[in-house]
């Protein structure tokens, strides 16, 4: 069962598009990830224009975090104090990370930059999730289990302290807002969410609240999704409603079922779950960048 | 000689079918106006059934060698890419016209149909502190959108080096380096194929050779297979009728290829009205995240 991509300009099999969101959607609610990550990569793989695969992927992903996030704020397990800090500074990053794409179009090697960033992040935030992990899943087979949270840090310690009660948290305001406008950044470059670096950044860099980490990050997403949307459809014509429509079915039913899965799966588990996927991801892209390819040239689409 | 009278007969008798063909086939394809991107509508012409009037002739053959000309219908001129498009058929029927007995040795055809050009940049990737990185880009002019040939048999067998080039049949000669940065020197050549290459790896750009049927030396009848992933425009059907090598007549059809209904109103909308398009798809995915978690809610209390 095809059907024709109208703005992308291609006819791609529904079902695969439907199996695809799906896919990603479990994820999202699983780990409070946009799934941007792999979805962006996937769709360019199946033979989405790049420009099309980036802006329709946000879209879906505004989808996808907003059924979730409305599972989270039932559950009470969002700070939306702590998620409009960041968000002020995601607005402020994003606009800065698109003066910074354009700069990297005009030089030619926005492809290079994006699976440098891509391969960086993704490695460096899989290999210390899936190290903090296993420790933690040692220590609760030793039966030394311990509630890890709050470490305090310099960062925590600077001025401007709020109290953030979702969080349990009674911290300094530049920390939240420095990685939100970091992660604004990196969306706007790399056409993601940014959930996959949120989320570690929250528990390990803030020191949140577990509980409430996954449904902040949604919040937080929701927003940059919604505004990278607008600026793609405007700007770039490139958000296809029919792939997104397709992706969208297929996704939201996905984050339901991940969102309800979530709290029964162990924590520990499901981080290490994340924590491979995320370095099978970086692998794949990082071979690319190594490997010779079969075809040395390439047509630019975008 | 009984059996060119013959054959004579039975080019009159097959303009004649041609005729019969084409309303048949005009009677059976839906017609559709087609609106192209510029926001020109082609009403595709009610009277099918009519064979066109022959164009003027730019193909000077050899004296020796004139005297047969050729006509060339498509069973439709126009293309609409629907929500379920999933590539197309193109039938194409033609005749060869003759005042006088054919000549001696075989008689060719070869069918050209080419999509709408577009500029093309080609960057060609180089290895650089032990990473893949994109080199310097070269930009292509023109790069036909689609480029299939078919034809009565292998196009080296059937068509000169000279004639192919004037006349730009084969896929050595689809695209042109005209003004090529200095640069690139003796790398032209590779260039230029890698487009070649990559065109026919999507399906874009193909050979049929052998995919022309001509009988009698008279009625000829081709089907060209159009790809899913196809450029809106004008498309081109290039009928040559060759002899010794030479192309001896030559005739032209168009085929607009455009969206229709769901597809025509949500490219329209997002190019014309980018900013409502933004918003309303913004609103969708809203809708669509609210949907799925009350209804799961609902399912699973």
């Amino acid at each position: 069962m095809s059907i024709y991509l109208p703005i992308a300009e291609v006819s791609v099999n529904a079902l695969l598009l439907l199996g695809l969101g799906g896919a990603v959607g479990v994820l999202s609610g699983l780990f409070g990830v946009g799934g941007g990550f792999l979805m962006t990569p996937l769709l360019i793989l199946i033979g989405i224009p790049p420009a099309v695969a980036v802006a329709t992927g946000s879209n879906q992903i505004a989808a996808a975090s907003f059924s979730g996030l409305l599972a989270h704020v039932r559950r009470r397990a969002v700070d939306f104090k702590m998620g409009a800090v960041m968000l002020a500074g995601g607005v402020a990053g994003s606009a800065a990370g698109v003066q910074l794409f354009a700069w990297l179009l005009a030089l030619g090697q926005v492809e290079l930059v994006v699976s440098i960033l891509y391969v960086v992040f993704l490695g460096s935030v899989g290999g210390v999730m899936l190290a903090e992990s296993l420790q933690g899943l040692l220590r609760t087979r030793r039966g030394t289990a311990r509630r890890r949270r709050a470490r305090h840090n310099w960062m925590q310690g600077l001025p401007f302290r709020m109290r953030f009660r979702q969080s349990n948290l009674y911290i300094s305001a530049i920390p939240p807002l420095a990685v939100g406008a970091l992660v604004g950044m990196l969306a706007a470059i790399m056409g993601v969410g940014g959930g996959f670096i949120m989320v570690p950044a929250m528990i390990y860099l803030l020191g949140m609240a577990t509980t409430v980490v996954v449904g902040t990050s949604l919040f937080q997403i929701l927003f940059v999704a919604i505004f990278t949307t607008l600026a793609h459809a405007i700007t770039n014509q490139s958000v296809d409603a029919l792939l997104a429509l397709m992706l969208i079915v297929g996704g939201v039913l996905g984050a339901q079922l991940g969102a309800r899965l979530g709290p029964r799966l162990k924590a520990e588990q499901l981080r290490i779950l994340l924590a491979v996927l995320v370095l099978g991801v970086c692998l794949t892209l990082g071979l690319d960048l190594v490997l010779p390819p079969d075809e040395l040239f390439v047509i630019d689409d975008a | 000689m009984p059996e060119r009278r013959a054959s004579l007969a039975a080019g009159r008798l097959a303009a004649a079918a041609l005729g019969l063909a084409i309303a048949l086939a005009g009677a059976a394809s839906t017609v559709a106006d087609i609106a192209l991107p510029d926001g020109e509508t082609i009403v595709p012409a009610a009277d099918d059934s009519v064979l066109p009037a022959l164009p003027e002739r730019e193909v000077m053959p050899p004296p020796e060698l004139a005297g047969e000309r050729v006509v060339a219908r498509l069973s439709q001129s126009s293309v609409a890419i629907t929500t379920g498009f999933t590539g197309s058929e193109l039938e194409l029927f033609g005749a060869v016209y003759r005042e006088r007995p054919p000549p001696p040795g075989p008689l060719d055809v070869i069918v050209v149909i080419t999509g709408p050009s577009t500029p093309v940049t080609l960057r060609k990737r180089e290895r650089r502190f032990g990473i893949w990185v994109s080199g310097r880009e070269v930009e292509i002019d023109a790069a036909p959108s689609l480029y299939a040939v078919a034809a009565t048999r292998p196009l080296a067998q059937i068509l000169s080096h000279t004639d192919a080039l004037r006349h730009r049949i084969g896929l050595d000669h689809v695209i042109r380096l005209v003004d090529a940065p200095e640069w690139l020197t003796d790398q032209r050549e590779a260039y230029r194929e890698a487009v070649v290459r990559l065109h026919r790896a999507r399906g874009l750009y193909y050979l049929d050779p052998g995919g022309v049927r001509l009988d009698e030396e008279t009625l000829f009848h081709t089907e060209v297979a159009l790809p899913a992933n196809l450029t809106e425009g004008r498309y081109l059907a290039r009928v040559f009728l060759l002899r010794e090598g030479a192309v001896i007549d030559a005739t032209t059809a168009e085929i607009a290829v455009g969206k229709v209904g769901l597809e025509r109103f949500l490219f329209a909308l997002a190019h014309q009205r980018p900013a409502v398009y933004g918003i309303a798809s913004v609103v969708l995915a809203l809708t669509a995240g609210w949907l799925a978690s009350a209804l799961f809610r609902w399912l699973l209390p």
